[in-house]
């Protein structure tokens, strides 16, 4: 029992980064139905630019988490406004391919820039609490509230503010939203620096969970968050976050029964689960898309 | 006030809109009518720049509009209620109208509005609280047509207004589009309902696969055979 409990507060502390990442997925999916999956490579260098704003900058650690937020908040609009933007009307696959292409090319460009070799990132002196006879780290209560606390400003920002409703006007119908005056291109560039600025905040937290960070950090926990969204129903920002605690939760009960080379597999096998029986996600509705 | 000249509109191939030419004086309710596919969606979205001419000028008191963006026209006070209504399903009724006013800072002012909005149609106060989606044809109706009214427009566009209603509301839409202009607002109105459409409406053009083929006088046009033959269903005796 107690293992079970262990596994669950290591699975909700591993899913809320998912989420994190998950987020921006749905978000941009939402807004111009595209899967950006350069979008795991904003996560690595989010956790980058953490890792120097603590080393090199000597920054404390939530000064590191907003600088590497809005730094990895403007990348995201610029890698939009060259990349993206031109391809809009573009048949899909070629938006497509051009995700892919920034993503190997932010690999790469990393590499060159910093090396290939993983680095330390500083960690904070580690505490363990007790908790019915499962521990619970400094570690994983900074990600869990950290996260939370995110997803708190997100939904404020999304249900509340003018730019929040401008996002969901233009997710839902781009010309209804033009005929109120708001400004598409701009709101499309706020979804891009706010779903990059989560992703951000997840590297920055992983990087200090783990105590490193490297250039191909992106691509596994970058998938996985895809598959977090489309399990949660993609364009769904709540279903992102129910699909990444469920991802969490489901790998670290693997590894807890012992399966635990079987890891990295349970989200690909959650991905072919889900475009079998509800393609939608858990939260979608089973409609056929709109032309 | 707006001022349509030589317009030409293509989908790639397909010309659309064949050189129109139309006026709508300040005040006035003008109308365009058309059967199905002759264009007129085509000239609205064009006006509000949601699809651009290929040729032609369109002018706003004066200024060309039609290279701006649309938030720019929609500031300039040209608001458009589209064609289907489109409004935002996964919004509230509030929501909806709170968008109409996205340009608009003055709090008081948009107060104001949505007041005399919920005068005009009491159904959404009733329903101010539920999702978009969920309304009646006709409340939706009301709903596309408060959002636009909440950017306080000089200028309205409606596109089909009374489309899939039943009689009666018809009949009610229409007495609201000539409340709305007696208070000011001057209006253009797209309509298949050529009938009700030419009552309501000081000047009038009728638009035939992307070309205008008759213009003048709602009323007079009214009386021309031709027309109660071809847009009246010949059935309207005058
Ligand atoms: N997105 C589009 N792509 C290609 N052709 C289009 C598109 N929209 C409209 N058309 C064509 O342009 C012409 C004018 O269409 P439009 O929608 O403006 O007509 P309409 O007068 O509004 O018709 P209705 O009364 O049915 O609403 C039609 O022949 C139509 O097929
Ligand atoms: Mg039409």
């Amino acid at each position: 029992m107690a293992e079970f409990l262990q596994q669950l507060i290591n699975g909700i502390s591993l899913g809320s980064v998912y989420a994190l990442i998950a987020l921006g997925y749905t978000m941009v999916y939402g807004i111009i139905r595209l899967i950006n999956f350069a979008h795991g490579e904003v996560y690595m260098l989010g956790a980058i630019f953490g890792y120097y704003a603590i080393t090199t900058l000597k920054l404390p650690f939530f000064a590191a988490l907003a600088l590497a937020m809005v730094l990895c908040a403007g990348l995201g609009v610029i890698m939009e406004r060259i990349a993206y933007k031109p391809l809009r009307n573009a048949p899909r696959v070629a938006a497509l391919m051009t995700a892919v292409g920034l993503s190997l090319f932010f690999q790469n460009f990393t590499i060159y820039s910093i090396g290939a070799s993983p680095k330390a990132f500083p960690k904070m002196q580690q505490i363990n609490w007790s908790f019915m006879g499962a521990t619970v780290s400094n570690g994983q209560v900074l990600i869990l509230f950290t996260a939370i606390a995110l997803m708190i400003i997100l939904h404020f920002i999304v249900q509340k503010t003018k730019m929040g409703k401008a996002m969901r006007a233009v997710s839902f119908d781009q010309d209804a939203a033009k005929l109120m005056g708001i400004n598409v291109d701009n709101t499309i560039s706020f979804t891009f620096a706010i779903g990059s600025a989560l992703a951000a905040a997840g590297g920055v937290l992983v990087g200090q969970y783990y105590g490193v960070v490297q250039p191909l950090m992106g691509t596994l926990p970058g998938l996985k968050a895809f598959v977090a969204a489309v399990l949660g129903g993609i364009g769904i920002i709540p279903g992102a976050m129910i699909g990444g605690l469920i991802l969490g939760v489901a790998e670290s009960t693997i590894s807890a029964i012992g399966y635990s080379t079987f890891r990295d597999a349970v989200a690909f096998a959650i991905l072919i689960g889900i475009l079998i029986l509800k393609p939608a996600g858990i939260l979608g509705k089973n409609v056929r898309e709109k032309v | 006030m707006l001022k349509v000249e030589d317009l030409n509109v293509f989908y790639g191939a397909i010309h659309a809109i064949k050189g129109i030419s139309l006026e709508v004086a300040e005040g006035q309710i003008v109308t365009l009518i058309g059967a199905n596919g002759a264009g007129k969606t085509t000239t609205l979205r064009t006006i509000s720049g949601l699809n651009r001419a290929k040729s032609g000028q369109i002018s706003f008191k004066g200024k060309p509009i039609n290279t701006l963006p649309a938030q720019d026209i929609m500031a300039m006070g040209i608001s458009q209620v589209p064609e289907g209504r489109r409004v935002f399903a996964n919004m509230t009724v509030l929501e909806n109208l709170e968008l109409g006013a996205y340009l608009r800072k003055d709090k008081s002012g948009i107060k104001k509005d949505m007041d005399h909005v919920f005068e005009k149609f009491p159904r959404l106060l009733e329903r101010i609280k539920q999702q978009a989606g969920t309304l009646s044809g006709g409340e939706q109706q009301m709903l596309a047509m408060g959002r636009a009214l909440m950017s306080r427009p000089k200028l309205l566009l409606l596109d089909e207004p009374s489309m899939g209603l039943a009689p009666l509301l018809v009949q009610g839409i229409f007495s609201i589009i000539k409340e709305l202009n007696q208070e000011g607002t001057t209006i253009l109105l797209v309509e298949q309902n050529a009938h009700m459409a030419l009552s309501i409406a000081h000047q009038a053009y009728v638009l035939e696969t992307g070309k205008i083929v008759l213009s003048g006088d709602a009323k007079e046009l009214a009386s021309r055979p031709e027309i109660s033959e071809a847009y009246l269903g010949g059935a309207v005796g005058h």
